[in-house]
């Protein structure tokens, strides 16, 4: 498990650790009922607060990320993986048309977008 | 278990009075004191020590009254002051001899760890040691009596940047284990920003503010304006401002900020500089 925190960033600690373990969780990186580092260990490594920490792991529990056995800690949750993607993809769609609708606005034609879609996802690799 | 408490604690001197302070640590938690020169964080501390007698109210460390627990009490706690005081012919070693026969939980494996992870000079008298170096023996004894409470009076004053960072690590460490907990007073903010759970402001001996770190930013924020729309703000809600000749940033809570204005992030040094500086004015 991979963790950063900025503190030069303008997103809170407790919302940095929470957007990186969703990501690992969605990513398959964080397994289905792995456990995770208690919430005094996490934060006494990463040296931040225990009650940013415990806001972290509120956070994901509320939305279904992970959950919480008495006395044996947290774990990952699976279910709301797939909802997730589900998400992830109708976001994507939505940029797309957006994407489509400029295009169409400046006679960039659909075939030129998809060769820009294609350079520009070729650059990434 | 509340490792610490401060019931309506009162202590006055000619022109200066400090309280009714409440405050409250809970055990596992870190809590970090902030004040000006002379706001009364010392004395506070002093107080909690039962060094100096108080007027008024209770001082309970792991729920017993602090004269009632004396002298047994003091060993679980853990004291920096910020004036680190040996006598001054004791090498580091010496000074460990001495402390085995003072407390009964003296842990002089520990104790010898310390001196080498703070790269303290073996043979060195403490008067030939420098500010950073006394600074860091008295820690090294701190950390070695098994306390479950460290009271840190300025800890990282004198220390360079690296040896800061380094015993900042070593405070939050100390809370790894949920029984124990920190209450520490520091002029430099960034060491306690990331480090602490609760901040406290103390200002000219009263108690302007207690609260979970996190929530601070949550709370307040700093409004960034023209001065013609600063104009239009209801000054009762700005709780502290510096002016320029081209803008106004001012601190508001976020709820009290004007809609459609974008009330900016505010690190807690900002928050306590115009906090104090906002409570001068009124």
């Amino acid at each position: 498990m991979n963790l950063w925190i900025d503190n030069k960033s303008s997103a809170p600690i407790y919302e940095q650790i929470a957007t990186q373990l969703k990501t690992q969780i969605i990513s398959g990186a964080l397994r289905e009922d792995e456990l995770l580092p208690s919430i005094r260990s996490l934060a006494k490594d990463l040296r931040i607060s225990v009650i940013t920490t415990k806001r972290a792991y509120d956070e994901l529990e509320r939305e279904g990320f992970l959950y919480t056995v008495a006395g044996k800690g947290c774990f990952v949750a699976a279910k709301n993986v797939e909802l997730l993607r589900e998400e992830n993809l109708k976001a994507i769609e939505e940029h797309l048309a957006a994407a489509a609708q400029l295009a169409a606005s400046c006679n960039v034609s659909t075939a030129e977008l998809a060769e820009m879609l294609r350079l520009l996802t070729e650059g990434e690799r | 278990m509340n490792a610490l408490e401060l019931k309506q604690l009162e202590k006055r001197y000619d022109g200066f009075t400090l309280g009714p302070l409440d405050l409250t640590l809970p055990s596992g938690a870190i809590l970090g004191l902030i004040g000006e020169n002379g706001a009364g964080k010392t004395t506070t501390i002093k107080l909690i020590l039962d060094m100096i007698r108080r007027d008024g109210g209770a001082v309970r460390l792991f729920g017993k009254d602090n004269r009632e627990s004396f002298p047994l009490g003091k060993e679980d706690v853990g004291v920096v002051l910020d004036e680190v005081s040996f006598s001054e012919c004791l090498t580091a070693a010496e000074v460990g001899k001495i402390m085995r026969g003072v407390f009964r939980n003296w842990d002089a494996a520990a104790f010898e760890g310390y001196l080498r992870r703070f790269d303290l000079p073996e043979k060195k008298r403490f008067k030939e040691f420098s500010l950073g170096m006394k600074k860091k023996l008295g820690i090294a004894v701190a950390l070695s009596h098994r306390a479950k409470l460290l009271i840190l009076d300025e800890p990282t004053g004198g220390l360079d940047p690296v040896a800061r960072d380094e015993v900042v690590g070593i405070f939050s460490e100390f809370t790894r284990d949920a029984s124990r907990a920190v209450l520490i007073s520091s002029h430099i903010v960034s060491d306690l920003e990331k480090l602490c759970d609760y901040i406290a402001f103390l200002h000219k001996g009263k108690l302007m503010l207690c609260e979970e770190k996190d929530r601070l930013y949550e709370e307040y924020g700093v409004l960034r304006c023209a001065r013609e729309d600063f104009a239009a703000i209801d000054p009762a809600a700005v709780l502290g401002k510096r002016e320029t000749p081209y803008g106004v940033e001012a601190l508001l809570r976020r709820e009290d900020a004007p809609r459609g204005m974008d009330v900016g992030r505010v690190d807690i040094e900002e928050l306590f500089v115009l906090m104090a500086r906002g409570g001068e004015g009124k």
